[in-house]
């Protein structure tokens, strides 16, 4: 049953781990916005693929 | 300039391409698509160009109308200021510009988009990163190629228009004071989390299953967890308490610092002495749910700001003339006796004379009253008023933060923090709980005495761990969190929970006229025929076609004049001919400040102000503005206009009036005395002439009286008045454009439902009470146990988590359904 003292350490350190990424979640500004970045992501990239095409058929 | 092609139709519905409003006046046809002006086929124009014309189909018809945007290139010239450019930017080097713009207008998912995408319409922008809740756009642009000015003046070409003040330029650093909150909660969460799972084996009697070197070790590691808990997470509450004890009172906080200690230092002794398993889980619980609580209290409105000066509104910079040249300085080097020139919409920035030029000033962000005054040479023209029409030039007679208005913020009552005289209920019941809970704890320490001190210790500990006020302490943040979200959703925004109670005791509500009782959207308009010069002789009448004296011909073009210019009484005018079909004419010549003109049929045709358009002075009626008409220079007649009363405020006064006292404050001259007084009855108080500085004495007097006041206000004016009383409430047509600093903002559209809130105010306190019982039946049992010394870590860890979400539920559900039923809500969740 001793095994039992090296699972509690790897769970406090895995715990407190997750602790530390959301404080630097946190201070990282990834909770400041929680609207915009659903919408963003919605958005496809139809435009850039266009603007890359043009000047390409303009050297040809 | 070209003509612009446009086809006036008879009431097309068609809704313009880019903003969505309906085209009632004229559509411009442009690629097939219909536009209710040119600023918005100059935007679709831009957009289209640089193959930008997805915004259009993310959400429909995303833009805003251009009709009023200002389209003067030279606004933004004090951009260049190397000064301002500090101030302003985020972040500077060799290469790169970061700024962040604050833009009010952004609504919608194609509008972060194209402000995403700014890197397609300059090349020299990096990128734009959009915050669609704080309204706020940050920009990175190569300054080398492109100067902020330009940048500026590229988006507002774009139809959004950043908003730039003075405020912004001396920034404060924004408080971080709620991330704290999170940071502390994470972790009494944390530890709290980890502390259940060591004390789980002794709720069962595990421990003795796993032998002494757990129950040990968990112990131990209990201590270690609990330091951060005691030492980081809860230090607001020992603050709290000190400083309240400092002050010879007893709030809320100084039982719950007393359980904290308690409950630490007993388990400290239990596990190091006595070998016992301690309350250390409790004591995490207890933290974790009370800084729940804490955070659920603090509702934060993002895109309002409740504590906005004057500088909020004030441009950055002026036009500075010296002897040969114009210079832009920012603001605040503006001395006396500098020369200004102010053009057309921009702001007079201090109190000046008027030198030249033809003013025609806006004072809508002082009073509330958006139709402009026209002021003479040599006048003294006062801060906020805005500029319509040609520049002029001023000197200027105090600085201006001295001015008439601005002097305001110099008053005593905006130096200290607004007065928290008003005891919040929970602090008022702290302090006897906390002297009965010792009461009864060394009562239980001395009976126990006399026959087994150890277990007296037991039960006085236990006593005031066990009453540790956690249910008691949850019941006013979670009650005022939810009423607070109640009137969020009914477009009733408070700044913070304590509002709430202080609304609850109001007993005197004072209303400003200008902008709050009236507004200018529910104006009344009359026509008054004129014969001849003798005197007006028909009657009035506000209904077109009911007893007409306009031909539908006279009609028409008025209406097709009126709809040419921009100014609040022709929109008005505008309005009150609604339906009627506009004539086909030719350029109408608008004079800023005077009136618009038109040559039709080769008669001239004038309308606007009486000197413009020759009328005599005596026949007018007082009180409101007039437009006169006048055909080849002979007065014809002239429209009467009123503000009128906002819809349904007489009912609102009236049921506010049956309760409290109801007084008006107003910046005009009291013509409309008895105006008022027949619609809302003679006991309301009404006072006129009222500055900005009597309406702040006047509640100043009020509240020497131990009223407690509500003020209901919209202009900057009212500012003084919204501070000093003991809540402020702000009215604004448009929640995110403008409100002075106050207490609270109101949506206009929902005044009506002020007695209902003010009503539902003291339900809530109510609601405080019955979670009090609650709390105080779980003490009860908790003490009955506690003083025969038979409580356990076991019976702590159930009851506390127990009491506590039982307080939440009661408070969520009661605060809910009671709202719903008084018609506050749609739904009860």
């Amino acid at each position: 049953m001793e095994v039992l003292f090296i699972l509690i350490g790897v769970s406090l350190i895995m715990a407190g781990g997750f602790l530390f990424l959301f404080f630097r979640a946190m201070k990282g500004g990834q909770f400041d916005d929680n609207y915009t970045p659903s919408v963003r992501i919605l958005f496809d990239q139809k435009i850039k693929t266009k603007e890359k095409q043009l000047p390409s058929t303009k050297s040809k | 300039m070209p003509k612009p092609h446009k086809i006036l139709t008879d009431h097309d519905t068609k809704p313009c391409y880019h903003c969505g409003e309906f085209c009632v006046d004229e559509i411009i046809h442009h690629q097939e698509k219909g536009f209710c002006c040119t600023g918005c086929k100059l935007v679709y124009d831009v957009l289209s160009e640089n193959d930008l014309c997805a915004y259009y189909d993310i959400a429909e018809r995303p833009g805003q109308s251009q009709k009023k945007a200002s389209k003067k290139e030279n606004r933004f010239d004090y951009l260049l200021d190397r000064d301002i450019i500090r101030k302003l930017v985020d972040f500077q080097n060799e290469e790169e510009t970061h700024i962040t713009f604050t833009i009010p207008l952004i609504h919608c998912a194609s509008c972060i988009w194209l402000l995403e995408n700014l890197h397609h319409l300059d090349t020299n922008i990096i990128s734009g990163r959009v915050d669609f809740i704080r309204k706020k756009v940050q920009v990175k642009f190569k300054h080398g190629q492109l100067s902020l000015r330009d940048l500026v003046l590229l988006l507002s070409k774009i139809g959004y228009e950043p908003r730039l003040n003075l405020s912004d330029v001396d920034r404060k650093p924004i408080a971080k004071t709620d991330k704290k909150l999170i940071y502390k909660l994470a972790v009494a969460g944390f530890c709290f989390g980890n502390m259940m799972f060591f004390s789980l084996p002794e709720y069962f009697s595990g421990a003795e299953l796993l032998g002494e070197n757990f129950k040990w070790a968990f112990n131990y590691l209990n201590i270690l967890l609990s330091l951060p808990v005691f030492f980081y997470s809860a230090t607001d509450y020992y603050r709290s308490a000190w400083l309240s004890l400092k002050n010879r009172a007893v709030n809320m906080d100084v039982p719950i610092a007393i359980g904290i200690f308690t409950l630490f230092f007993y388990s400290l002794y239990e596990i190091l002495i006595a070998g016992q398993e301690g309350y250390m889980d409790t004591l995490g619980g207890l933290l974790f749910f009370l800084l729940i609580g804490k955070l659920y209290q603090q509702k934060t409105y993002d895109t309002l700001s409740f504590d906005r000066d004057y500088k909020a509104y004030f441009p950055v910079a002026v036009t500075k003339l010296t002897k040969d040249a114009e210079e832009v300085i920012p603001l605040t080097k503006l001395g006396v006796g500098d020369i200004i020139k102010v053009r057309d919409q921009e702001l007079v920035p201090a109190d000046s004379i008027l030198l030249e030029g033809e003013a025609y000033i806006d004072y809508s962000f002082v009073t509330g009253e958006e139709v402009p005054v026209v002021k003479k040479r040599g006048e003294l023209i006062y801060a906020g008023g805005r500029q319509k029409g040609k520049a002029i030039t001023l000197t200027v007679q105090k600085s201006a933060s001295q001015g008439y208005l601005t002097d305001l913020w110099n008053n005593e009552a905006f130096q200290k923090e607004k007065g928290t005289s008003l005891e919040s209920l929970s602090n008022r019941i702290s302090g006897k709980f906390t002297a009965v809970v010792l009461l009864i704890a060394f009562a239980a320490l001395t009976y126990w005495a006399f026959t087994d001190f150890s277990v007296g210790i037991k039960a006085f500990t236990a006593v005031l761990i066990i009453t540790c006020p956690c249910a008691l302490a949850m019941s006013t943040p979670f009650t005022l969190g939810n009423t607070l979200r109640v009137f969020g959703q009914g477009k009733f925004y408070l700044k913070n929970a304590g509002v709430i109670e202080k609304l609850a005791f109001i007993d005197t509500v004072v209303f400003d006229k200008t902008g709050t009782l009236t507004a200018t959207s529910d104006a009344s308009l009359e026509y008054y025929h004129v014969m001849d010069e003798k005197g007006a002789v028909s009657m009035a009448y506000s209904m077109p076609g009911e007893l007409d004296t306009l031909t539908e011909e006279t009609k028409s073009v008025i209406k097709s004049m009126v709809n040419q210019s921009t100014h609040p009484l022709s929109n008005r005018i505008n309005s009150w001919l609604e339906g009627v079909k506009g004539a086909n004419i030719g350029d109408v010549e608008e004079i800023q400040g005077s009136g618009l003109r038109l040559i039709y049929k080769s008669q001239e045709i004038k309308l606007g102000s009486a000197e413009y358009s020759g009328a005599k002075f005596q026949y007018i009626k007082k009180g409101g503005n007039q437009v006169f008409l006048s055909l080849e220079g002979v007065l014809l007649g002239y429209f009467f206009i009123q503000s009128g009363l906002r819809k349904g405020i007489e009912t609102v006064v009236d049921e506010i009036g049956k309760t409290r006292e109801v007084h008006f404050l107003s910046g005009d001259h009291d013509h409309e005395r008895d105006n008022l007084r027949k619609v809302f009855g003679p006991r309301i108080q009404m006072n006129f002439s009222q500055g900005p500085t009597d309406k702040l004495l006047y509640i100043q007097k009020l509240s020497r009286n131990k009223a407690n006041i509500l003020m209901v206000g919209d202009g900057l004016n009212d500012a003084g008045a919204l501070r000093e009383s003991q809540v402020g409430i702000a009215l604004t047509d448009r929640v995110t454009n403008f409100s002075p600093a106050s207490d609270a903002i109101m949506d206009a559209a929902v005044i009506h439902k002020l007695p209902a809130y003010l009503e539902f105010a003291k339900t809530s306190r109510k609601i405080i009470k019955a979670s009090f019982g609650l709390s105080f039946t779980y003490n009860l049992i908790g003490i009955f146990f506690a003083v025969q010394g038979l409580v356990s870590p076991v019976f702590c860890a159930i009851l506390m988590p127990l009491s506590s979400l039982s307080v939440v539920i009661f408070t969520t559900v009661s605060t809910n359904y009671l709202a719903y039923k008084k018609g506050l809500k749609d739904q009860i969740f």
